[in-house]
């Protein structure tokens, strides 16, 4: 606890909380609920990871530090299943994707923000309207529609349906709003080209939320799971969906499926660790 | 040599029931500072966004040089414009903003440098080059955004209440830098304010505008000696001039009370030959013209009322006296060796051969010959 955040006042049993002012008796509880909270948030992946060290003995135990950890999870799984090429399928997976999104959300929301035209707003709503429906309501027809493309089992299959999400669209466009009108019209007289005015003017204002775009759709996709075993071939799998198929071949090789997920998340525990608060401060400004 | 025609332009906007501008004509001539002045929402601002191609013209035309402009884009305009809110583009450096319009009009890297150099020295900006806009100062801050248009070397400046958003001791030195940089460039100059005493201080002429039209067109010796009607005459000045409901009838004006003057002779002749005389009319006087200092009272005895201080401001070299007449309020700028308390009961006098007369309804001024919008030169 930060002595900046707690303040002992002049009660004896009272605190002053963030401006708020608690007695010792609820501060306890209050921490008891969040320790108790994070606890059970946080015990699934404490256990996962035990159990990558853990042999076949004692996988089944509660227990999270036993008496024989050991590495070979992780080194029979390297010689098992192509780690790698699932690897390599996930970063092509997710950094084409979020590429795809970035380039045209960014160029989607830019004239619904700026540019006056008739039906602008009837296109928001519309777009506002699609994150109603559930990703799942779309599988058919995106299945029609990459397999009639000829599409399957492609990289180009897995990523496009749902790489342009109108979340990143509605995010961007709030982010373009903020941007001043005069500073659209000071490029123009500069002389400047409406490409020219969204590329050099607009696309640095609006960085920050590009990053914060990237982000979130970096933990989307790099977790997406159910489409790849739809639309391709498990020579085609990212690590997530790569991991269920080991799921079925190795039924009693659990310890397989606890290091592979440890390697998985590595990436995006990285990128979060990197731009945690950028990606709460979105989130946070999502909502507001 | 660019001279810019307004002529007869009308503005309305998708969503406006009335004109937002209304018959706004005027012609511009090379190298001249023309300030446009009026209140918020006066369609000063609006004008000059529809000179710079901001804006579509609803009605009439423009013209820079021979070639009609209404629908060309805002860069093939050759004009360069300050912006209220400074407008840098945030994330380029100092030298970055000022070079981006060069960069876009393809002129070469050295050519860049030149100018962009140049404009930093007229403006004292050279040790800022490197920084951001965030980094800077807002007087800083309106000098690159007035370096931008420098670097242009445009013929035409538009100047969009460029000092508003500056403190008041910023704003007076920058107002004298943009006088001295008229001046260097020689370029012709559009700037709007709402601010009476930058149109006063910077202008060749003024445009006086009110409710989307305009009100008096001329030099700031013109519209403020010479008001055309009630709100010219109520704008231009500070403080305002001061304005009473009076009857006047043979070479006296009265309120009823005590404010009971004799006009001077010439200007009893207009008012009756005007046929004023028995009838109401507005008498207004600025506040400099009003005096407190015993020589001026023992002189006009016919001139002089009793008033009580209300309150009382100590200038420096002046004084503001807030007085009060029977049921009028006024304000005069006297002598501040002649301080006055407030509560004190003090003898004034008008000088009234500064007098100005309107007519109650038209609010027109009175005088022998209509002054007109725009004064021939």
């Amino acid at each position: 606890m930060q002595s900046s955040q707690v303040k002992r006042i002049s009660s004896r049993h009272s605190y002053l909380v963030k401006g708020k002012r608690m007695s010792t008796g609820s501060i306890v509880l209050n921490y008891a609920v969040m320790i108790i909270v994070a606890l059970i948030s946080v015990f699934p992946f404490l256990w996962i990871l035990s159990a990558s060290f853990k042999n076949n003995e004692n996988m089944s135990s509660i227990a999270l530090i036993t008496k024989h950890m050991t590495m070979v999870n992780y080194s029979g799984l390297l010689k098992f299943i192509h780690f790698d090429k699932y690897l390599f399928n996930s970063i092509v997976i997710t950094l084409g994707g979020i590429l795809i999104d970035i380039i045209f959300s960014s160029m989607a929301a830019y004239p619904l923000a700026k540019m006056k035209f008739k039906g602008r707003g009837f296109i928001s709503g519309l777009l506002l309207s699609t994150m109603i429906l559930p990703a799942s309501a779309s599988l058919i027809v995106n299945y029609i529609t990459i397999s009639r493309l000829g599409l399957l089992n492609t990289f180009a299959g897995i990523i496009l349906p749902g790489s342009v999400s109108a979340f990143s669209i509605i995010l961007l466009r709030q982010a373009y709003l903020a941007v001043p009108d005069a500073l659209y019209e000071a490029a123009r007289i500069d002389g400047a080209s409406e490409l020219r005015i969204w590329w050099s003017v607009m696309l640095p204002s609006v960085m920050p939320t590009i990053t914060t775009v990237g982000i979130m759709d970096f933990i989307n996709k790099w977790n997406a799971f159910l489409w790849p075993t739809i639309v391709a071939q498990p020579s085609h799998y990212p690590i997530a969906t790569a991991l269920q198929s080991l799921n079925g071949q190795f039924t009693y090789k659990f310890g397989y499926i606890a290091s592979s997920t440890i390697l998985s998340i590595i990436p995006v525990v990285i990128v979060f660790m990197m731009f945690q608060k950028n990606y709460l401060q979105s989130i946070s400004g999502a909502v507001k | 040599m660019v001279e810019i025609d307004l002529n007869h332009l009308y503005k309305k906007y998708a969503d406006g029931e009335d004109y937002a501008v209304k018959d706004f004509d005027l012609h511009i001539k090379d190298r001249e500072f023309i300030v446009f002045v009026g209140p918020s929402g006066c369609g000063k601002s609006t004008t000059l966004r529809m000179l710079a191609g901001l804006e579509d013209i609803t009605k009439g035309e423009l013209k820079i040089g021979d070639k009609v402009m209404n629908d060309v884009a805002p860069k093939d305009r050759d004009i360069a414009m300050v912006f209220q809110n400074y407008a840098l583009y945030p994330h380029m450096t100092v030298a970055d903003n000022m070079a981006f319009g060069l960069k876009l009009r393809h002129y070469s890297k050295t050519d860049i440098k030149k100018r962009v150099d140049n404009a930093a020295e007229i403006l004292g900006l050279e040790e800022f080059l490197k920084r951001k806009p965030a980094d800077l100062s807002g007087g800083q801050r309106q000098r690159v955004a007035l370096g931008r248009a420098i670097v242009r070397d445009a013929p035409i400046f538009l100047m969009d209440e460029p000092l508003s958003n500056l403190d008041a001791k910023l704003r007076v030195s920058m107002r004298a830098e943009i006088a001295k940089l008229h001046r260097r460039l020689n370029t012709t100059t559009i700037y709007v304010t709402h601010d009476q005493t930058e149109a006063m201080t910077l202008a060749d002429r003024v445009v006086v505008m009110s409710v989307g039209q305009i009100q008096q067109i001329g030099t700031p010796e013109e519209v403020y000696q010479n008001p055309r009607n009630m709100f010219v005459a109520g704008f231009m000045g500070s403080p305002a001039m001061n304005f009473f409901h009076v009857t006047y009838k043979d070479g006296v004006i009265s309120d009823g009370k005590q404010v009971t003057l004799k006009v001077p002779e010439g200007r009893s002749k207009i008012l009756d030959a005007q046929g004023y005389n028995g009838k109401e009319v507005v008498f207004g006087i600025r506040p400099e013209d009003i005096h407190s200092e015993q020589a001026f009272l023992d002189t006009w005895p016919d001139a002089t009322v009793e008033a009580d201080v209300v309150v009382s401001e100590l200038l420096g070299a002046t004084e503001q006296l807030y007085l009060k007449t029977d049921a009028s309020e006024y304000v005069a700028n006297v002598n501040s060796r002649d301080f006055h308390n407030p509560g004190d009961h003090i003898k004034i006098g008008f000088d009234i051969n500064k007098a100005h007369f309107f007519d109650k309804d038209s609010q027109m001024a009175i005088v022998a010959e209509p002054i007109p919008l725009e004064s021939m030169d």
